[in-house]
């Protein structure tokens, strides 16, 4: 505990006015902050070679073909995560270890209630969905963006998701895209409520982004899963991807009055 | 012109009946947040609220700190309820890492974790007591509260900031004698909350000033995306310990409560009847606790995830908590996202707020179980 | 004696010695009494403006019972209020609001800066949103350590502040 050691309030304040005025000033341009976000992921993550490549060739929906693509993320996604979840713990330190190998061979290690989802979508969309992993209780979609809307309301209509529980934006620099990735659960249907399907979509990405009005576009699932609304603001405001389509895409933090 | 200004600055059209009015962030009834309410006469037209007030970019700092330096400031969102803001995060590292945890250190955490529920909804009554102006009901919690502060506090060593979970386990072990000493307080504890029916929920003032206020129908609260108490407390039965079981809440027999009403007197009374079955839990838990053993599988320093994104989610005191991780193989989370009760809530909130008294403004936002730091991140 | 020495031309001399002395000898026992009444009766604004505000609340729980010295927990309107307890981080949005609710107070008033964030940014010091302290908005009188701080350290602090408070001109110069 220190008390200042001035002992007049007056005295000070003349002196700390200045950086105070300065600093109301200053601080109400807010696009200063989510400027400067993207401008960290920039620098700050900047992933070695392999990393690199590993997710574009995996994430990337459009060029691969689907089955030779899934294959191997899948298997490689999968092998920890079912089992590890809740078994013993004499069990798993070994089965973690081994299973690296082991799990890269054997396909039917994938869970199959997850399987069944992740199929109904490859089925209905053909190639226009990646099935980037299957997991316990995790699916994960990857949509182009023209084809993310139908995907959700595919998703919605005809698998029984029925709300969005959060919204990511991740930015890669490195392949001049942001990604969305839209966490979507069901409270309705029993059989769903501990499974999240992971639906990714990629807009494009720029260099000097000018949020709302350059290509960092994508289109609003507000009509398809109304509990975005705040969460695609929220991305908007840091991210600076637009949602068309949006009836209310304000920034989420207002500037000053 | 007007099309050039920031939307906050923006020219609006003045009408003769509709009053635009501030709540907030300088107010007894917002907190760290700011509510724009359109009134005509003493009818709320619209809200629309300005959340980001404490907005310290959580999620971006992440991205600098390795793994076990996260610990700390991902659970400065929620200080009360530290314990289950970082749970997610530690799942989703563990997960990342291949880290399988003693069975010991999983009750620590379901016990730790319910104690940091029970003290996050008292300070939460609390708060929905003094705003309600009722002031007893500041008192009691805020009084009781300290009871479970004082156990974690001989559990973790800290008051609120506990980061006692860590990828891994938990990082003591409990102290010595520390079941009967939780087992006396939790009782205790459960006999003082019971007597809250008779001066808060059973109040006749309290509930005219709740009762029908702030109705959210089932169907509503489904496609809002609500969620914990809110979502229960429209008929939803959904708590994610029944629905998606982590560590060993499989193991332990609890019910979750469901209320019909949707409105603001179910959604205060879901948070305490979910504190009676936390202590509950708690007694089990430290039933069929292991007696001895480890609680912390030792890492390797600066541990890397493997390539991949997890997402896991706990029920906290707020309900469903999220936390999404991208990892590209190095120490550091590439991106790691909250998904947050409060904000999800916060959606519902101009939906409940339209056509309701303004006087009724404070018991329908605090109802929503609403944590402005959380919100923000 | 005195008689002699006053003198018509001389006469304004003493008046203005005279007042000297009664402000000497009244103003300083007039000014403990003014400080002594403002000590016994600090009252916080209530603006929250991070998570430090749960221990704020903690300290006026039946426990800690900030009352006790003075300091009720929150009060209304900012008009009648002569203390800011700002309760943790500030960010760049908050801070333009602090200064106004600063600003709006009526002299005196006194800031005690409540946790590490507000004192230097604390755990946020590289975050691209909080300011490092508030210093630079507003000058504070007090700074009470800790992330957050426990009750009794705030209450230590509010102590402090009594203790300056004691030390301070009854009357500054607005």
């Amino acid at each position: 505990m220190m008390s200042a050691d001035k002992d007049k309030a007056a005295e000070e304040k003349p002196a700390a006015e200045k950086p105070a005025t300065k600093e109301a000033e200053t601080a109400p341009p807010a696009p200063k902050n989510t400027k400067s976000e993207p401008k960290e992921t920039e620098t700050a993550p900047p992933a070695p070679k392999d990393t690199k490549s590993e997710p574009k060739e995996t994430e990337t929906a459009k060029p691969a073909p689907k089955d030779t693509k899934s294959e191997p993320k899948e298997t490689e996604t999968a092998k920890p995560a079912p089992k590890d979840a809740k078994p013993e713990p004499k069990e798993t330190k070994p089965v973690a270890k081994e299973t690296k190998p082991a799990a890269k061979t054997d396909e039917p290690e994938l869970p199959a209630f997850e399987k069944g989802i992740s199929d109904k979508l490859v089925e209905k969309f053909g190639d226009k969905v990646a099935v980037k992993f299957v997991k316990k209780d995790r699916v994960g979609i990857a949509a182009s963006r023209d084809n993310v809307h139908d995907v959700a309301e595919f998703v919605r209509d005809g698998l029984g998701y029925d709300h969005v529980e959060s919204v990511s934006g991740v930015d890669y620099p490195q392949d001049k895209e942001i990604e969305v990735v839209y966490h979507i659960g069901s409270y309705t249907d029993p059989s769903l409520a501990r499974q999240i399907l992971v639906l990714s979509t990629r807009a494009q990405r720029e260099e000097s982004p000018i949020p709302g009005n350059d290509a960092t576009k994508l289109p609003s699932l507000r009509d398809v899963f109304y509990s975005v609304e705040f969460h695609e603001r929220e991305v908007f405001e840091m991210l600076g991807v637009y949602f068309e389509g949006h009836p209310d895409n304000r920034r989420l933090q207002r500037t000053l009055r | 012109m007007t099309a050039e200004l920031p939307p906050g600055l923006a020219l609006q059209k003045v009408d003769e009946r509709i009053m635009t009015l501030n709540v907030g962030p300088q107010h007894p009834g917002s907190g760290h947040m700011r509510l724009i309410v359109q009134i005509d006469g003493d009818y709320i037209v619209a809200c629309d609220p300005d959340p980001g007030y404490v907005h310290r970019g959580e999620e971006k700092m992440a991205e600098y700190r390795n793994y076990i330096l996260n610990i700390p400031h991902l659970e400065r969102p929620v200080i009360h309820d530290s314990c289950n803001v970082l749970y997610p995060y530690v799942l989703g590292v563990e997960e990342l890492l291949g880290i399988e945890v003693t069975e010991r250190a999983k009750y620590v955490r379901v016990i730790a974790s319910e104690l940091n529920r029970c003290i996050y909804t008292m300070y939460w009554l609390a708060i929905y007591g003094i705003f309600l102006g009722h002031s007893t009901m500041f008192m009691w919690p805020a009084g009781d509260r300290e009871l479970l502060i004082d156990l974690m506090e001989k559990m973790t060593g800290a008051r609120v900031t506990h980061a006692h979970f860590v990828p891994g386990g938990v990082r003591n072990d409990l102290p010595a004698n520390f079941e009967d000493v939780c087992l006396r307080q939790v009782n205790y504890f459960e006999k003082r909350i019971r007597e809250y029916a008779d001066i808060f929920y059973d109040n006749p003032i309290l509930i005219s000033r709740t009762r029908d206020t702030g109705v959210l129908s089932r169907q509503d609260a489904i496609r809002l995306g609500t969620t914990g108490s809110v979502l229960r407390a429209s008929g939803v039965d959904y708590d994610l310990r029944k629905k998606e079981p982590y560590d060993v809440y499989d193991e332990l027999d609890f019910h979750t409560n469901v209320l019909k009403e949707g409105d603001s007197y179910a959604r205060s009374k879901i948070p305490w009847l979910d504190m009676l079955e936390s202590c509950n839990i708690i007694r089990q838990a430290l039933q069929k606790m292991p007696k001895s053993g480890s609680v912390r599988v030792k890492l390797k320093p600066n541990p890397k995830g493997k390539i991949g994104s997890v997402y896991k989610r706990v029920e906290s005191g707020r309900g469903s908590l999220g936390c999404y991780i991208v990892s590209d193989g190095k120490p550091e989370p590439y991106r790691l996202k909250m998904s947050v009760g409060s904000f999800r809530n916060l959606i519902a909130l101009p939906y409940l707020l339209k056509g309701e008294k303004l006087g009724n403004m404070p018991s329908v936002y605090w109802s929503l179980n609403y944590w402005p730091v959380e919100a923000d991140r | 004696m005195i008689k002699d020495l006053v003198t018509p031309e001389n006469a304004n001399v003493f008046v203005g010695k005279l007042g000297d002395v009664l402000e000497r000898v009244v103003g300083k026992p007039l000014g403990y009494a003014i400080n002594w009444g403002r000590i016994w009766s600090l009252w916080p604004v209530h603006i929250e403006t991070a998570c430090c505000s749960v221990e704020f609340g903690a300290a006026s729980s039946p426990r800690y019972d900030v009352e006790r010295f003075g300091i009720i927990e929150a009060f209304g309107s900012l008009r009648q209020c002569d203390l800011i307890v700002v309760q943790g981080t500030i960010t760049r949005k908050m801070a333009p609001r602090l200064r106004l609710v600063y600003d709006q107070m009526p002299e005196p008033k006194y800031v005690i800066a409540m946790g590490a964030c507000a004192i230097t940014g604390g755990l946020y010091f590289d975050s691209y949103n909080v300011l490092p302290g508030i210093d630079g908005v507003i000058p504070v009188d007090v700074y009470v350590p800790g992330c957050p701080p426990r009750p009794e350290t705030l209450i230590q602090g509010c102590i402090l502040l009594q203790e300056k408070i004691k030390r301070m001109k009854a009357r500054t110069i607005v």
